[in-house]
């Protein structure tokens, strides 16, 4: 049974911690619990659900949860999966819950290492695009155009001038048990992805989009409408890898006008017209690729 | 009990294989890669049933075996010199968390110049992590403090990671007759670990979390009332050590004909015996000199050092350490102890060995003399180069 609104478990395994209205990231925490149960052992590094999550002594995971250090996340998942089957206890999920930064930057080699050693993990990656726990700097998955407190928008270069990483495709080309992306935007693929996710034997990863209002400059109220947009306007996409093939979840006949969906947002504000065009080239030309390459089942 | 001939790094992996650690996470860097070879020897033919993790670097060593540690499972790692700095941060981390990990490092020199033989300035760097530090002389205290640290690290009144040292080559690499004990000794001696502080599924924990300045001191505190109260945990470790295998060690340090010395050498690791040696020779011409032996740095034996030296007339300290623009760190630790314990006695510093430059007998029958006739408070052994 598929999981929906109305049979999300109602316990609650992450509350009374102190994100910021709007927050995206807890949003997915919260919600992933939800489906993992309390047998789902958490592993968070350094990053914004941990400053907001454990604060000693008001320590707001009703689950098992640890905090790891920035880079070990992954690592630290091993360890505790390892730990808990040597001492022969089976029924749990080792769950990892880092950032773009933690996961695409200074964690990339610990979960290339998981990945490669097969280990029985669930990673998700919340991706807000910047290093939002520090004050909004660029992370390796900031995308082209963004401003950050550390690509400003000048007169000489106007935002981050590289691409994200392309981290879905990078832990697929490790030949991964399972990869998938989401959304908060699109909360039931999410979660119905981490299920699916919790019931395959091996290395799992999921990266969602998290949107950061305070980091991306929209009201706190449009978190899940801007989560959203990112997909309907086709500068993200909701996928799997699994034996071997792509699979596109979604594919739009038409998208929403990508220009309105950066306008809508400060840290867009100051991209022109050729940015807009060279933002919405390159989102064509992904396209294209998944379209020729992937199995399209949406 | 079985008699084999062994290499340093090969009895630590005997003693490794006694305590039965349910998750291994390896890293190869010489002059430790035997240790986890052997290891994983071990598990192919069934004698260690352990999880082994073929980590891809250092961090990923430690930050494995804190996530083992925190689900309450016994857990090693082995490293040395490079590798040692690249998993520091993890250091902190599992002494932060009070994860009795156990680590074996093979003392090397850092680079740069690169280098791959014995010195120590690498864990000596690393005094201040919070990890228990003792130094093996001989493979089989080597194999010895396998098993008895893991009786400490765990020991409730303890728990704290430990970091047992072996010379890089001139012990790791160095073959010598070892008594193994058999796994029913081995388990005689060193009980499950047991612990409240990990991850339970029954009792859902928050763990490594953050703390505020008024509890973060708080803390810190009791992780070092804790490493106080290892010193008496480690006699009795040893007693209990003594009682099974029937073989005795010296605590935080062993002294060597001190009683009625006027000069003491105080050293660590695999050179006090040729300290031992060369003390002996002067001896035999009339000399009274002595040798201490620091089998602990953490916890510092400052009241069992001031004990064994009060009634020298002048002590030297031997190590393979420099603090660059201050001095070696032992021998810092050295005079705060003599200090504390109201003991003035000239003190002087020999930094030997860096970069695995040998030690010879004659060097060390030179440092007896220079501290007998008092010499220059801080020098580098064999150094000629006049750089003022």
């Amino acid at each position: 049974m598929s999981i929906t609104a109305k049979n999300l478990p109602k316990e609650e395994y992450f509350y009374g911690h102190k994100a910021c209205a709007g927050c995206g990231g807890s949003l997915a925490v919260r919600n992933a619990l939800k489906v993992l149960g309390k047998n789902a052992v958490a592993v968070l590094p350094a990053g914004c659900m941990s400053a907001v999550g454990f604060n000693f002594p008001q320590l707001c995971f009703s689950n098992n949860a640890i905090i790891s250090t920035f880079a070990g996340t992954a690592s630290m998942l091993t360890g505790v999966e390892a730990g808990l089957r040597a001492k022969g206890l089976t029924d749990f999920t080792a769950v990892g819950f880092a950032g773009d930064g933690g996961t695409a930057d200074i964690g990339i080699q610990a979960l290339s290492g998981a990945i490669d050693r097969g280990d029985n993990i669930l990673y998700i990656c919340y991706d807000n695009e910047a290093y939002m726990n520090t004050g909004i700097q660029k992370s390796g998955l900031t995308p082209f155009g963004a401003k950050t407190t550390t690509t400003p928008a000048g007169q000489n270069i106007r935002g981050n001038i590289r691409p994200k990483k392309n981290m879905f495709e990078i832990a697929a080309a490790h030949d991964i048990t399972y990869a998938a992306t989401a959304t908060v935007g699109y909360m039931t693929d999410f979660l119905n992805k981490v299920e699916k996710a919790s019931k395959i034997q091996g290395t799992k990863y999921i990266h969602v989009i998290a949107p950061c209002p305070t980091g991306w400059g929209v009201p706190v109220s449009d978190t899940v409408e801007i989560a959203r947009e990112i997909v309907d306007c086709g500068l993200w996409y909701l996928a799997e890898y699994e034996n071997g093939k792509f699979t596109l979840n979604r594919d739009p006949e038409h998208f929403t006008d990508v220009s309105a969906y950066l306008k809508k947002q400060g840290r867009f504000k100051h991209l022109t017209d050729a940015d807009i065009k060279l933002i919405t080239e390159s989102r064509d030309e992904k396209w294209r690729r998944i379209r020729n390459s992937w199995v399209c089942d949406g | 009990m079985a008699k084999k001939f062994l290499s340093g790094d090969e009895a630590f992996a005997e003693g490794v294989r006694l305590a039965r650690p349910e998750v291994i996470s390896a890293y190869p860097i010489t002059p430790q890669t035997i240790v986890v070879e052997r290891l994983s020897e071990m598990v192919e033919n069934g004698s260690l049933r352990s999880e082994f993790i073929h980590v891809e670097s250092e961090h990923s060593a430690l930050s494995c075996a804190i996530g083992a540690s925190a689900v309450g499972a016994r857990a090693f790692t082995a490293t040395s010199s490079q590798g040692l700095l690249y998993m520091a941060e993890c250091l902190s981390y599992a002494s932060g968390g009070r994860f009795p990990i156990v680590m074996m490092n093979a003392n090397r020199s850092t680079a740069l110049p690169w280098n791959i033989y014995g010195d120590q300035r690498d864990s000596i760097s690393q005094l201040d992590c919070g990890w228990i530090q003792a130094y093996a002389e001989n493979a089989q205290e080597s194999l010895d403090l396998a098993l008895m640290s893991y009786y400490i690290a765990e020991h409730e009144a303890v728990s704290t990671p430990f970091m047992v040292n072996l010379d890089g080559f001139i012990l790791t690499h160095t073959y010598e007759t070892v008594d193994v004990p058999s796994q029913e000794q081995a388990d005689a001696y060193l009980p499950p670990y047991e612990t409240e502080n990990k991850l339970d599924l029954q009792h859902p924990r928050n763990l490594a979390f953050s703390a505020g300045p008024e509890h973060n001191y708080i803390f810190k505190y009791k992780a070092h009332a804790a490493m106080l109260r290892a010193k008496s945990v480690v006699a009795e470790a040893e007693q209990r050590f003594a009682k099974v295998f029937g073989r005795c060690y010296t605590g935080l340090l062993e002294s060597y004909r001190i009683e009625d010395a006027d000069y003491i050498l105080i050293t660590l690791g695999s050179i006090a015996g040729l300290c031992r040696e060369a003390a002996d020779s002067l001896r035999q011409k009339g000399h009274k000199v002595g040798v201490v032996r620091l089998r602990y740095l953490r916890p510092f034996p400052s009241e069992e050092l001031a004990e064994a030296v009060k009634q020298a007339r002048a002590v030297g300290v031997l190590e393979k350490d420099i603090s660059f623009g201050n001095e070696g760190t032992v021998f810092t630790n050295v005079n705060s102890a003599l200090l504390q314990a109201g003991i003035s006695i000239p003190s002087y510093n020999f930094i030997g060995g860096l970069g695995g430059r040998n030690i010879s007998r004659e060097d060390v029958t030179d440092i007896f003399e220079r501290i007998e006739s008092g010499t220059e408070r801080v020098q580098f052994i064999g150094v000629e180069v006049d750089d003022k």
